[in-house]
């Protein structure tokens, strides 16, 4: 903030630097969360297992969309929008396949053996050591640009100073937005939508009621996989290509479907803006609000440079924390998922 | 499947792993080989401790890596020689200020945590709690960041005390099961995926602290040389002082061997292992399921705490950022789930089986992949990406991720399975 002290009479200076830091920011971070999130609670609810690879989804389906990119690199041109997201639903078909396919070579058979959850999650890692492994092998371990050239940036002033949100945030607020609408829409109003709530609330139940629970599940991989791409991707063209996302990422996921409750898709949403947003703003620099009253107080008081709740190395444990703490005071999430 | 006398097969198991060891000592030398025993034994160490907890108890720890930095971070700081320079300076000063307003904002958080048998409302009890915890924190976060900076720029960190290396094992084993401990509490009597996603994110946390609080640990710049309990290589020579070292573990895990198999064959077992198999007639037996779990899961921390210390105190360098969860955690539990979860036996076979083949993996792993570069050019003109070489080596993380869930599928109790005791 080199600036902040021209205008120290009005604190709109800074109250537009925390909409920018704090209020985008945070609701980036939180879609993605979200989008990887609903996989985690859908899986969770319906599978009954910790779905470890979500996050290594999440880095395939980017990496899908960056081979599509490779391929095709100009597709996007023609609507003005990135190519990476042009080509998104390829990548999030391919990553549904994957998944889709992925249960059926490791996770059914060890279903229909009826070995207990902790086996699951642990086989579980095992897919997710192999997807981490793959994915370096062919992306390598550095960093890549999704897209290459500049963003499109849109400023919106605001007395004196602008907002500013660039092409790929834009485009992850309305991608997250219009597919927690259609989510909603599926779960309420479809049969396969109504079947998955049923066999989340009780599998025999929905057994014996003629519900084909090889179908949901089929489906709710589906979604996952497709879902977990799509955030992926939209993390990937914000930020860049990195393929070791994995841990990083699993974390907060795991605690937004928590927090959520489990096997409650919007519990999940809200679950993931709550960690996206608890995020930003245990790292923000308070101070920077502060500043400006600095004429007002008395002057044996100081404003330090820096006032965060957390540094921002220690970003990880904010997650966990959240985590920690629904645990111990509401283990069933916010929305009441099952805790057993 | 055919099954031979278990004893036959142990011993051909084992008469076959030591063929496999010898060749790697006639190809690579006496030197190397020694080291891969000793890492080898580290490892099995903290195998014995995972299969506490996993084959006896059936608890999910994702977060090994997170507990062995623990320990080893602990043996640094009781084993490492005094760094006058901090003591000297206004360091200690400055850390006690720290400490005081941390024992005085915890004890007056708990109280207040205490405060409804009083008879104050709950929630109003919670509101007091959660800002006499906030306070606190903001409260030691402002005295420890002048102190990181002065000790920093006085004495570069804080070095250690200069004990000697055993006691520093023995606390890293305490400061990992202490840690265990906690996690446990909280998560034990949940689903069993929770208590998984607690330790992985109680290891990633561990991971930060001590690669970022560079005046406890200096951060990236790595302590070394770590004093060892036997003379060192500049003494004795590499052989002499890598073989004084494989004494010492190998006494360790003599003695943690027997002391498992005796818990293993006494009534204490006998329940853990009913816990396991059918917990809901366990408790039903009036066993407190929960406890005797949190009690497992610190015993094999402390396990684990102990073999991690002496794995790093071996290498002789403590560097914050090297704990991937890759070489320790997962490589970890391939060596318990291949050797068989719940055989003390087979888990030290594991541990050394798993290791062998993981250090010669890489050289495997390049050769195919220099091969797979030659051949691909000669052939289809293929231009290898220049970063081939650590490329190559991630194909041994597919492998082990691969052999997890083969393992899980195909042969879920191991090669050297547990035996099922019978009770006539």
């Amino acid at each position: 903030m080199p600036e902040a002290g021209f205008l120290s009479a009005l604190p709109i200076n800074e109250f537009v630097f925390f909409i920018n830091k704090v209020l985008i920011g945070g609701l980036i971070i939180g879609s993605v969360y979200a989008l990887g999130a609903i996989g985690v609670t859908l899986i969770l609810g319906i599978l009954r297992f910790a779905h470890f690879p979500h996050g290594d989804m999440m880095t395939a389906g980017a990496f899908f969309a960056l081979v599509c990119v490779g391929l095709a690199p100009h597709v996007g041109d023609v609507f003005g929008l990135p190519s990476a997201f042009v080509l998104m639903p390829v990548a999030m078909a391919a990553t549904a396949a994957m998944a889709v396919w992925l249960d059926k070579a490791f996770y059914a058979p060890l279903r229909r053996a009826n070995v207990k959850p902790v086996v699951m999650v642990m086989s579980s890692v095992g897919v997710m050591l192999m997807l981490q492994g793959l994915i370096r092998l062919f992306a390598g371990t550095g960093t890549r640009q999704l897209e290459s050239g500049l963003k499109d940036i849109y400023r919106i002033p605001l007395a004196g100073r602008d907002i500013v949100v660039t092409q790929p945030q834009l485009l992850l607020f309305i991608f997250t937005a219009a597919s927690v609408v259609a989510l909603h829409f599926f779960l309420t109003r479809s049969r396969m939508g109504k079947a998955m709530r049923a066999v989340a609330d009780n599998a025999d139940l929905a057994r014996i009621s003629g519900i084909s629970i090889e179908h949901v599940v089929r489906t709710t991989w589906i979604i996952a996989g497709a879902l977990a791409a799509a955030g992926g991707t939209l993390l990937a063209l914000d930020v860049t290509f990195k393929a070791d996302l994995s841990f990083n990422i699993i974390l907060p996921v795991f605690a937004a479907a928590i927090v959520g409750g489990v096997g409650q898709p919007y519990g999940a949403i809200v679950g993931g803006m709550l960690v996206g947003f608890t995020e930003t703003l245990a790292v923000f620099n308070w101070s920077v609000l502060l500043r400006p009253l600095r004429p007002l107080l008395p002057d044996f008081i100081e404003i330090p440079a820096k006032i965060a709740f957390v540094p921002t190395e220690y970003k990880i444990v904010v997650p966990f924390f959240i985590l920690i703490a629904v645990l111990i005071w509401r283990p069933t999430g916010i929305f009441k998922g099952r805790s057993n | 499947m055919a099954r031979p006398s278990s004893a036959m097969r142990d011993v051909s198991l084992f008469a076959g792993l030591a063929v496999v060891i010898a060749l790697v000592f006639a190809w690579l030398g006496t030197a190397y080989g020694v080291r891969m025993l000793v890492e080898a034994s580290c490892y099995a160490i903290i195998a014995l401790g995972l299969t506490i907890q996993w084959g006896y108890a059936g608890l999910f720890n994702v977060g090994v890596m997170g507990f062995i930095a623990l320990a080893a971070f602990a043996t640094v700081l009781i084993s490492f020689p005094v760094n006058t320079a901090f003591w000297n300076g206004n360091g200690p000063a400055l850390l006690f200020w720290a400490a005081l307003y941390l024992v005085v904002g915890v004890a007056i958080t708990y109280a207040l945590s205490r405060t409804h048998r009083l008879g104050l409302p709950k929630s109003l009890r919670t509101l007091l709690t959660l800002i006499s915890a906030a306070v606190t924190y903001l409260a030691v976060q402002g005295a420890l960041d002048p102190a990181a900076t002065v000790i920093e720029s006085e004495a570069g960190f804080v070095g250690g005390f200069g004990l000697p290396v055993w006691l520093g094992w023995l606390v890293g084993g305490i400061a990992a099961g202490g840690l265990g401990w906690i996690m446990g509490k909280i998560t034990l009597g949940l689903r069993a995926d929770y208590m998984a996603i607690a330790t992985l994110g109680i290891s990633e946390i561990v991971k930060a602290f001590l690669k970022n609080a560079d005046w406890l640990t200096r951060g990236t710049l790595t302590v070394s040389p770590l004093p060892w309990p036997v003379p060192t290589p500049d003494e004795l020579g590499f052989v002499m002082a890598r073989s004084a070292y494989l004494c010492v573990t190998a006494a360790m895990i003599v003695i943690i061997y027997v002391l498992l198999q005796r818990a293993w064959a006494s009534p204490w077992g006998r329940m853990m292992r009913a816990i396991r198999d059918n917990e809901l007639s366990a408790a039903a037996m009036g066993k407190d399921i929960n406890r005797r779990r949190l009690e497992m899961f610190v015993i094999g921390n402390v396990i684990i705490g102990i073999g991690g210390a002496a794995l790093i105190t071996f290498t002789s360098i403590f560097d914050p950022s090297a704990f991937a969860p890759l070489n320790h955690t997962f490589l970890i539990w391939v060596m318990v789930i291949l050797g068989g979860a719940g055989n003390n036996l087979g888990t030290i076979f594991g541990a050394f089986l798993v290791y062998v083949i993981w250090i010669m993996s890489e050289p495997v792993a390049l050769f195919v992949f220099q091969q797979m570069e030659i051949w691909g050019a000669r052939l289809f003109d293929w231009q290898a990406p220049a970063d081939l070489h650590t490329r190559a080596l991630q194909m041994r993380v597919f492998v082990i991720g691969l052999t997890i869930t083969l393992v899980l599928r195909y042969a879920p109790q191991g090669l050297i399975p547990e035996k099922v005791m019978k009770h006539d």
